[in-house]
């Protein structure tokens, strides 16, 4: 039982912290949205630099060999940050995604280039009637000699407009939930028959409505086990689950402390406005919230590589059901504190509100891993040791 | 990081999950898990069983009969005992004025009630509240007048625990009623045999008598029972509420409960099937679960940060605990009562414990209307939850 880091780990959440803190205040970030791709290729070079891109590779092609505890500081940090690049996108989800099921030629080629921050990467899954339903997959994929034939409406893909290879899910059998028959693929984003819409998301990050026509893969793009690819799907959004819930304390614990400070600057009625009891209580709840979601990010970082789905699931599903929660207690908490201000697109605390907001509408929400969770049994056991 | 226990840390969690279920008496063992009330022996022989272990107070230090564990270790230990379940230790010698006396006491102030405290052999009770004086400990009123070698007490407490059962209470005192109200406050030992002291039942909501009012009429007490200097008992209350709030998360209680209620729901049906199967009331345990399982992690975070702290002071985070640990117990009992539905109505379960006619209803039933009544009392008790709300803007917040 041991929450401290170890040297390395210390020495990688200085390095990002030191480097969001000085490179990524609020004024530069929105500097950044307005580039063209709506987040900053200078910075996606700073972070490839400090390693942060390579981070959870294996040395063999080209990475560090972090684990999820690297990624949950990173991830921690840019959620203080409120940092746009692909990330996310790129390093946890295209890249879990390849370094997991991709075959040993295209982890070859093509970690590297990811490592290196070369090459991005999407996860192009969720379907527009699929809610959050990770099997429902409508989108088809037919044998095609060697290869397959991909076809298909792919909608809300994160930083799928910027991308230059996508992961893609596709159905090779079964009914349209059906947790069999779903297989992935590794497509170049300009590939014939691919054609995609960008547009801004709420919280300032970017997506994509990606559109399959007749799309030709290769044998070798296929990542996973053709037809079986759902635990898989399954075991990669956990890990991303594990990262938003790290970036989402992130910002919790930001929006708490610009909160907090607010409250003794702020004065009325002759006194900082943090002298009102009501106020501290709110304060108190928003705290409370915060670490209890701290707790079980934590957890889900631990448990996010564990190899018993069930128990893993758990844990994930455990998790995101807090951070949602925890997110709107913090979120709502520190826009009505803040008054009139927290309402200004001007002043930070509402983009960090709609982050969190955001993330909690990312691989479901908090009812959602509420129902997944009471499916599962719970998760205080039988047996009494966690 | 790592979450997991370690190899040695799980094999002490076997020795005393080992020991408990081996020397547990069956009896106690189940009214612990179904909510029945205990009766005084339940608490001496429980105790008295760790003692002779010598686990009664693992918490002290080694020379007063502690263990020297770890803080996971004590985590453990407690966590384990909570789900056995067990009886936990009576609280107003271990966790209380047992430590104040370690901690203020002349030596042979400890010499003479440690070991009785660790054995049981006095029962102790805590005379703190008064009718007056709840939130704003610190106004309390009753006096301690100095004649001699004596002190002379008058006044009243209230909510006092098993006062009907002590040997023993512990008191805060007013010795100086012109100095600023914390520091004119004396901690003095009382033999509850002493003419003078009238003990007076509460019954509570749910029917039970746990609390009660204590009288002091001219009650004279030799001035070697109180504990370090005189005006300065409030350093030693102080000190006594840190260490009461940091064991009130309750984790391993509150485990136990959610299994109770899992048994419940599967054996209540709703309609053509089992309550558990109902979506609707399983999202709702799966809802305290998850809260439940957070607080653990914030509950370990913080004993984890024991061993780099310094002092004895406690952990402003402990406030957390108490409020989070406090809505947890209460939500589930809720969801214990609302698992039995309209048999949460008959009134069937008295607090003279001898109630030996059959069940209306299903046979565990009958504690739960009552412990739902009863255990509002947590977020009140121990410094209410808006009291706790005030320490962490203060302590915390810097508001």
């Amino acid at each position: 039982m041991d929450f401290e880091l170890s040297d390395e780990q210390r020495l990688l959440k200085d390095s990002v912290e030191r480097l969001t803190t000085q490179r990524y205040d609020f004024e530069t970030r929105k500097k950044f949205m307005a580039e063209p791709d709506g987040w900053s290729r200078a910075m996606w070079k700073q972070y490839v630099d400090l390693g942060l891109t390579a981070l959870p590779f294996a040395e063999e092609h080209g990475g560090v060999g972090g684990g999820p505890v690297e990624t949950m500081i990173v991830m921690e940090a840019f959620g203080r940050a409120l940092a746009l690049e692909p990330y996310l996108a790129t390093v946890v989800l295209g890249g879990g995604f390849l370094a997991r099921g991709a075959s040993d030629a295209v982890k070859g080629e093509l970690l590297p280039k990811v490592a290196a921050g070369e090459t991005l990467l999407a996860f192009a899954h969720i379907e527009r009637q699929a809610r959050y339903d990770l099997a429902d997959v409508a989108a088809t994929a037919k044998k095609d000699g060697a290869g397959y034939l991909l076809n298909g409406e792919k909608s809300l893909a994160l930083h799928g407009d910027v991308a230059d290879r996508l992961i893609v899910s596709a159905r090779l059998s079964g009914d349209q939930r059906s947790k069999n028959g779903i297989g992935l693929f590794l497509v170049d984003a300009k590939a014939a028959g691919v054609s995609r819409r960008g547009y801004p998301t709420m919280d300032g990050l970017r997506a994509a409505e990606i559109s399959l026509a007749n799309v030709k893969v290769g044998a070798d793009d296929v990542i996973g086990e053709p037809g079986n690819a759902y635990p898989l799907i399954e075991r990669v959004t956990d890990s991303a689950i594990a990262a938003l819930a790290a970036e989402a304390v992130g910002a919790m614990g930001a929006m708490h402390e610009i909160t907090v400070d607010y409250l003794k600057q702020r004065k009325q009625f002759g006194v900082p406005i943090g002298n009102f009891q009501v106020l501290q209580h709110r304060a108190g709840d928003m705290l409370i919230a915060l670490e209890q979601a701290r707790s079980m990010a934590m957890l889900a970082t631990m448990m996010s590589e564990e190899e018993n789905a069930a128990e893993r699931r758990k844990a994930i599903s455990a998790a995101k059901v807090q951070i949602g929660r925890s997110g709107k207690i913090v979120g709502q908490g520190a826009i009505q504190l803040h008054g009139g201000i927290g309402m200004t697109m001007e002043y930070k605390v509402g983009h960090y509100f709609k982050r969190v907001t955001m993330i909690d509408t990312m691989f479901g929400d908090a009812d959602h891993h509420l129902a997944a969770l009471a499916r599962m049994g719970g998760i205080v056991g039988k047996a009494s040791a966690s | 990081m790592d979450l997991r226990f370690t190899p040695e840390e799980n094999a002490f969690r076997d020795e005393v999950r080992t020991f408990f279920k081996e020397n547990l008496p069956d009896g106690i063992r189940k009214k612990a898990a179904e909510g029945i009330r205990y009766v005084k022996e339940d608490i001496v022989t429980w105790q008295r069983i760790l003692n002779k272990k010598g686990w009664a107070v693992p918490h002290w230090p080694k020379e007063y009969g502690g263990t020297g564990w770890s803080p996971v270790q004590l985590y453990i230990f407690k966590e384990e005992m909570q789900q056995a379940p067990a009886p936990e230790p009576l609280p107003f010698g271990t966790m209380m004025v047992g430590p104040v006396i370690i901690a203020f006491g002349r030596e042979d102030q400890k010499q003479k009630y440690l070991p009785r405290i660790r054995n049981l052999d006095d029962w102790w009770c805590q005379g703190f509240s008064e009718p007056g004086a709840g939130s704003d400990l610190a106004s309390l009123k009753t006096s301690a007048k100095r004649e001699g070698d004596h002190y002379i007490i008058n006044g009243q407490k209230t909510w006092t625990t098993s006062a009907q059962y002590a040997d023993w209470i512990f008191v805060l005192c007013r010795t100086d009623t012109a100095a600023k109200k914390q520091e004119g406050i004396t901690f003095i030992l009382v033999d509850m045999k002493t003419p003078g002291i009238t003990v007076r039942p509460i019954q509570t909501i749910d029917g039970s008598h746990e609390v009660n009012e204590v009288f002091f009429d001219d009650v004279k007490v030799p001035v070697e029972n109180r504990i370090y200097e005189e005006n300065k008992g409030w350093d030693c209350a102080k000190f006594l509420l840190g260490n009461e709030r940091s064991g009130i998360a309750r984790v391993g209680a509150s485990k136990a409960q959610v299994r109770r209620l899992k048994e419940i729901a599967s054996m209540e049906r709703i309609g053509d099937k089992p309550l558990i199967e109902d979506e609707r009331f399983a999202m709702k345990i799966a809802a305290i679960e998850v809260e439940l399982k957070a607080l653990e992690m914030t509950q370990l975070r913080v004993v984890a940060a024991e061993r780099t702290r310094k002092g004895n002071r406690p952990d402003p985070a402990s406030s957390i605990l108490k409020i989070k640990g406090s809505e947890i117990q209460q939500g589930i009992s809720e969801l214990l009562m609302e698992a039995i539905g309209p048999y949460a109505l008959p009134d069937q379960f008295r607090h003279d414990d001898r109630w030996n006619e059959p069940p209306v209803g299903p046979d565990y039933a009958p504690p739960l209307a009552p412990q739902y009544f009863n255990w509002r009392k947590i977020s009140i008790y121990g410094g209410s939850n808006e009291i706790q709300k005030n320490i962490i803007a203060k302590a915390i917040l810097g508001l």
